[in-house]
């Protein structure tokens, strides 16, 4: 780790402090020069693509999700060689510590973060409560758009296996934890939408069978950080029924929001094993030969998905 | 479909659009986004006379006022309400209002649907957000065919 990991009493009761920031810490570094020699760089990360430049935190590189991170042709990530280049032209290193933030309670900011991991980017962080949390504290903001010397990235192959799971890997997980981060009204299959967002839909609506409903914005406080270590043990171990050393996969409708699970799970309570589908609804929801289950009800597995 | 089909504040705001490079264009809409008139008092005391356009991903609130006109047929009047931390949606928003606030009926009616991919944004934002800015534009002239009705 480049940069001191923040002591704090909430984040030291996760299992990986050093993976939070907090508005006061990165206010702090930020004033003490912390951006200048390249060690850490902020990275904004929205659903929003102008919100970067209607205001952001002075010094941050803005890193566009669906420009940036995605393959053009594939409906896949960048390979390593665009992903070297994007982090050498924003200012990052592979030593650099990079913390990330982000609008609606740090959705894409986790999910780029997740996109990071991909890449084995070693110490990349979040900013607990994100972009409105810096906002509501009155912190600084800028227009001014940072021209970062251009850093060393090495091409480093994507490793997906440890983090990522495909629609055959869910198939071949069914009996294993899943977590369905999606509304309850998605989960039931009474829409096959997430509200609000009414044309991404998918052919069919519920679950995959087993998945326990734990919509992802449980995770998060009324101020956008995330829940204590105890809530959110509450909420996975209590409610989803989870247990230490279980290999789990969370899944939404694109992967966004169940990357923002993922990150609790593996980061703030520890888990080992927990894998983000990125497929997601989308793809399960449309696909031809894979099961679902309808209701409030989690469902089994059915005997037709072990082919 | 060419920009002969718009209006004529339309057509130059497209044309605007296409004259630029990927990132200048956010930058434009940027600038719409900025330019989105504030709603007056008598509808911001009244939200409930506004409609929110749901398909958009962020808060997203509309309405139609028609006025005299002297040339017969009245003009529309456009009002939006976005918040400010939704800038791609107040752009969109500001593209409708510049282009189409005070035209009549017919001339709204006649805006082709798929209007919004004319702006060359289809790369650099989501088809989700993009269909947002195609359903503002599917419910002003709902509302607009509607409003019509009652003056024919």
């Amino acid at each position: 780790m480049s940069y001191p990991v923040e002591q704090n009493e909430k984040f030291a009761a996760y299992a990986h402090p050093e993976r939070l920031v907090s508005t006061e810490w990165l206010a702090a570094a930020i004033d003490a020069g912390a951006l200048n020699d390249g060690k850490l760089v902020v990275v904004e990360s929205d659903e929003d693509v102008l919100l970067y430049e209607t205001g952001h935190i002075p010094g941050a590189v803005k890193i566009d999700w669906h420009t940036d991170l995605n393959d053009e042709v594939t409906r896949d990530y960048v390979e390593g060689e665009a992903f070297a280049a994007l982090a050498a032209a924003k200012g990052i290193s592979r030593d650099a510590t990079v913390v990330i933030y982000g609008d609606k309670s740090n959705w894409w900011a986790a999910y780029a973060l997740w996109v990071f991991s991909l890449f084995g980017h070693e110490d990349v962080r979040l900013l607990d409560g994100g972009r409105d949390k810096w906002i509501a504290e009155g912190r600084a903001l800028t227009t001014d758009i940072p021209s970062p010397a251009v850093a060393d990235y090495p091409v480093v192959e994507r490793n997906d296996a440890p983090i990522r799971a495909f629609k055959e890997d869910v198939l071949a997980h069914l009996g294993k934890p899943l977590i369905d981060v999606r509304s309850p009204e998605e989960y039931t299959g009474q829409r096959t939408h997430m509200p609000a967002y009414p044309e991404e839909g998918a052919l069919r609506g519920g679950h995959i069978p087993t998945a326990a409903s734990i919509p992802w914005a449980r995770a998060a406080a009324e101020d956008g950080t995330y829940r204590s270590r105890a809530e959110l043990e509450a909420l996975y171990l209590g409610e989803a029924g989870l247990t230490e050393g279980d290999d789990v996969v969370a899944y939404c409708r694109i992967g966004e929001r169940s990357s923002h699970t993922w990150f609790a799970l593996k980061f703030l309570l520890g888990f080992e094993t927990v894998r983000n589908y990125d497929g997601s609804w989308t793809e399960w929801g449309n696909a031809v030969r894979v099961p679902i289950a309808k209701g409030a009800e989690r469902g089994s597995v059915p005997a037709v998905a072990v082919r | 479909m060419s920009t002969q089909a718009l209006p004529t504040a339309l057509a130059e705001i497209v044309d605007d659009f296409q004259a630029l490079s990927e990132p200048e264009r956010l930058q434009l809409l940027l600038e719409f986004s900025r330019g989105l008139p504030d709603l007056p008092e008598r509808l911001n005391d009244h939200p409930e006379l506004l409609e929110q356009v749901v398909e958009c991903q962020s808060p997203l609130f509309l309405t139609i006022e028609t006025e005299k006109n002297d040339g017969g047929s009245p003009a529309f009047r456009l009002f939006f309400k976005a918040p400010p931390e939704a800038p791609t949606t107040r752009g969109f928003a500001g593209v409708l209002h510049e282009g189409l606030d005070g035209l009549t009926a017919e001339e709204i009616l006649a805006v082709p649907d798929d209007m919004p991919e004319l702006l060359g944004l289809t790369r650099a934002i989501t088809p989700l957000r993009m269909r947002g800015m195609t359903a503002m534009l599917g419910r002003i002239k709902r509302k607009v065919a509607a409003a019509a009705r009652l003056y024919a």
